[in-house]
């Protein structure tokens, strides 16, 4: 046996399942929260708005607000996965079967990833409930959706095997990639920030994650395609790294 | 490394992070087939080592090898082979038990293989309970169901934590039953228990830990004989406030404030000196109005053995 595949599939399929056991709540809070964005933004204000580089607000808000559900739901459902068996003691079934970390990290990741993609979907198809949608780059944008949840969810596995309790769960996507993102430009271009803050905000990370997935939307961003693209590929290899080093050191997993 | 043994340690080492020595260079091989006990104190080392071997803590030093599969360089092959009860009750609480056990079969890299997951459940009895949800169940069937789950892939050498912890004599008789049963399939056995009477029961070689050193294994009957004792407890009439001289030769022991006298004697050869001395007492005018024997049982061995070793 070189590749434990029986192994990976029962991690995934117990993700999934646990999944749809909350499915509902697990779907409805977000599209509700963005329905209430749409409402607010797109509706209320953006009609005394601009459109932003031609294309109308409510429209330009879409793609920020399926990377920020999809930033946090990553976090939060990859944490919660591998923290809480840490928490309840079952652990020691995943840690005794015949899994390499790869295997282990496929199975958790691949399901957070994955309910990550069908969120982000689904709140796309509420956009378009909202908003006329025309996508640019529909391969691209799938692709960067795929991406994107993928690094998201990797490293909320890593915050659910440091955290030790369940506030420090929250703790990063409530205080660190919240705020990032919507100081990121999720919600606005940075051409429309007076030119100090437009200097400041370039070093949040988050920035080029945006401009990127708004580009596969219209075309153009706050900054290139290549260089978002280049930056969610380090993203990701960083997140990748990083659980490479906490699998080879036993970092928090094994005493 | 001897011929049959299905696992084979040798030096295991744990020291844990706060500098505390759990395991202190383990040797031990386990016979193919056999039932092994391990006996030991509260915080003696035999959950860290069965979890050293299962691959939940990381040993300091020393090697394993199951079924001559090295448990870090080939972990694949010798976590495969075995299934591992955990002293602590794990479950997912919305799972069912079918959907639970069968998760613990891919888990070890084994196709999906619906006839043997109801055969477990049934050698379990849990089989009525299969569609249950495992937070329904009382505690006697949670660990039935970690059993269930650890047998789920075919290990060939079973580690059951102190698997009768917690649960009521009936369920422990059950328990032993299909330890038994286990073991004529050819599955090799390791448990650990408190229950002296668990051991003598089942093992056929037992082997006790004590602060982290493996003291001593041998063959059950062996170790019963060896260091087995017996005592004769004469129930005096009149309290003694010391044991009269005549009586130096057997060394017996005043207590309950003198009103018993115990005489301690090995299994071997003390019991022909007991007519002389009932003789002997007799010729003191000592009364007494009971007298017993009583073989000291495997709690008592243990704890004189650690005794002893402490003290020297
Ligand atoms: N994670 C840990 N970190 C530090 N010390 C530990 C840890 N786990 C166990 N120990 C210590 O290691 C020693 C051996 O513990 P272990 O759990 O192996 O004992 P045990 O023989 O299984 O005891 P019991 O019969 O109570 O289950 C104890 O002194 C315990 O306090
Ligand atoms: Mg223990």
């Amino acid at each position: 046996m070189s590749f434990n595949r029986h192994g990976v599939w029962a991690i995934y399929t117990f993700e999934m399942a646990r999944w749809r056991r909350t499915l509902w709540q697990s779907l409805v809070a977000p599209v509700l929260t963005t329905t209430l964005y749409f409402v607010v933004f797109g509706a209320a204000i953006g009609e005394r708005m601009d459109s932003v580089d031609g294309v109308p607000y409510g429209a330009f808000i879409v793609p920020g607000l399926i990377m920020l559900t999809l930033f946090t739901q990553s976090l939060s459902n990859a944490s919660f996965g591998i923290y809480f068996p840490q928490f309840s003691g079952t652990i020691y079934e995943i840690l005794s079967a015949p899994l390499s970390s790869l295997e282990i990290v496929l199975g958790y990741v691949g399901a957070a990833a994955t309910k990550s993609v069908i969120l982000g979907l689904v709140i796309l198809a509420t956009g378009a409930c909202f908003v006329e949608l025309n996508i640019a780059h529909p391969v691209w944008m799938a692709a960067y959706l795929l991406l994107m949840a993928l690094t998201f969810s990797l490293f909320g596995f890593i915050i659910g095997i440091w955290a030790r309790n369940f506030e420090q769960l929250q703790f990063v996507p409530m205080l660190v990639v919240t705020p990032l993102t919507f100081l990121g430009g999720a919600f606005y271009s940075i051409d429309m920030l007076p030119p100090a803050w437009q200097t400041a905000t370039l070093a949040n990370p988050i920035v080029y994650l945006i401009s990127g997935f708004r580009w596969t939307f219209y075309g153009s961003g706050d900054v290139g395609f290549a260089l978002s693209l280049g930056c969610a590929l380090a993203a990701l290899g960083i997140g990748l790294a990083w659980v490479w080093w906490i699998f080879r050191t036993g970092y928090r997993l094994k005493q | 490394m001897s011929g049959d043994a299905v696992l084979s340690i040798r030096g295991l080492s744990k020291r844990y992070g706060s500098g505390l020595e759990a395991l202190k260079a383990v040797d031990l091989d386990i016979h193919r087939g056999e039932i092994f006990a391990l006996l030991g104190p509260n915080g003696a080392g035999k959950t860290t080592l069965i979890s050293a071997i299962c691959g939940i803590v990381q040993p300091t030093a020393g090697r394993v090898s199951v079924d001559g599969h090295d448990h870090q360089r080939d972990y694949r092959q010798a976590r495969q082979r075995i299934g591992l009860v955990p002293q602590e009750l794990h479950t997912e609480a919305f799972e069912t038990v079918r959907a639970t056990v069968s998760f613990s079969r891919g888990l070890f890299g084994l196709p999906a293989n619906p006839g043997h997951i109801e055969q477990v459940l049934r050698d379990l009895s849990l089989w009525d309970k299969r569609d249950s949800q495992i937070r329904e169940l009382s505690g006697g069937m949670k660990r039935r169901v970690m059993i269930a789950k650890a047998l789920a892939h075919e290990p060939q050498v079973l580690f059951l934590d102190e698997p009768t912890a917690g649960v009521d004599v009936e369920l422990r008789r059950t328990l032993w039953t299909q330890v038994e049963a286990l073991r004529g399939r050819g599955v090799t056995v390791i448990l650990t228990t408190h229950y002296i009477e668990e051991a003598q029961e089942l093992a056929d070689r037992i082997g006790i830990i004590h602060r982290g050193e493996l003291l001593l294994v041998d063959d059950k009957h062996r170790l019963m004989r060896e260091l087995g004792r017996r005592q004769l407890r004469l129930h005096l009439l009149e309290p003694l406030a010391e044991v009269p001289a005549e009586l130096a030769d057997w060394a017996p022991s005043l207590e309950a404030q003198g009103t018993e006298l115990v005489y301690r004697f090995d299994q071997r050869d003390g019991e022909r000196r007991i007519p002389e001395l009932l003789a002997r007492v007799h010729a003191l005018g000592l009364d007494y109005n009971d007298l017993n024997t009583s073989e000291s049982s495997l709690e008592d061995i243990f704890v004189d053995f650690v005794a002893q070793r402490s003290g020297a």
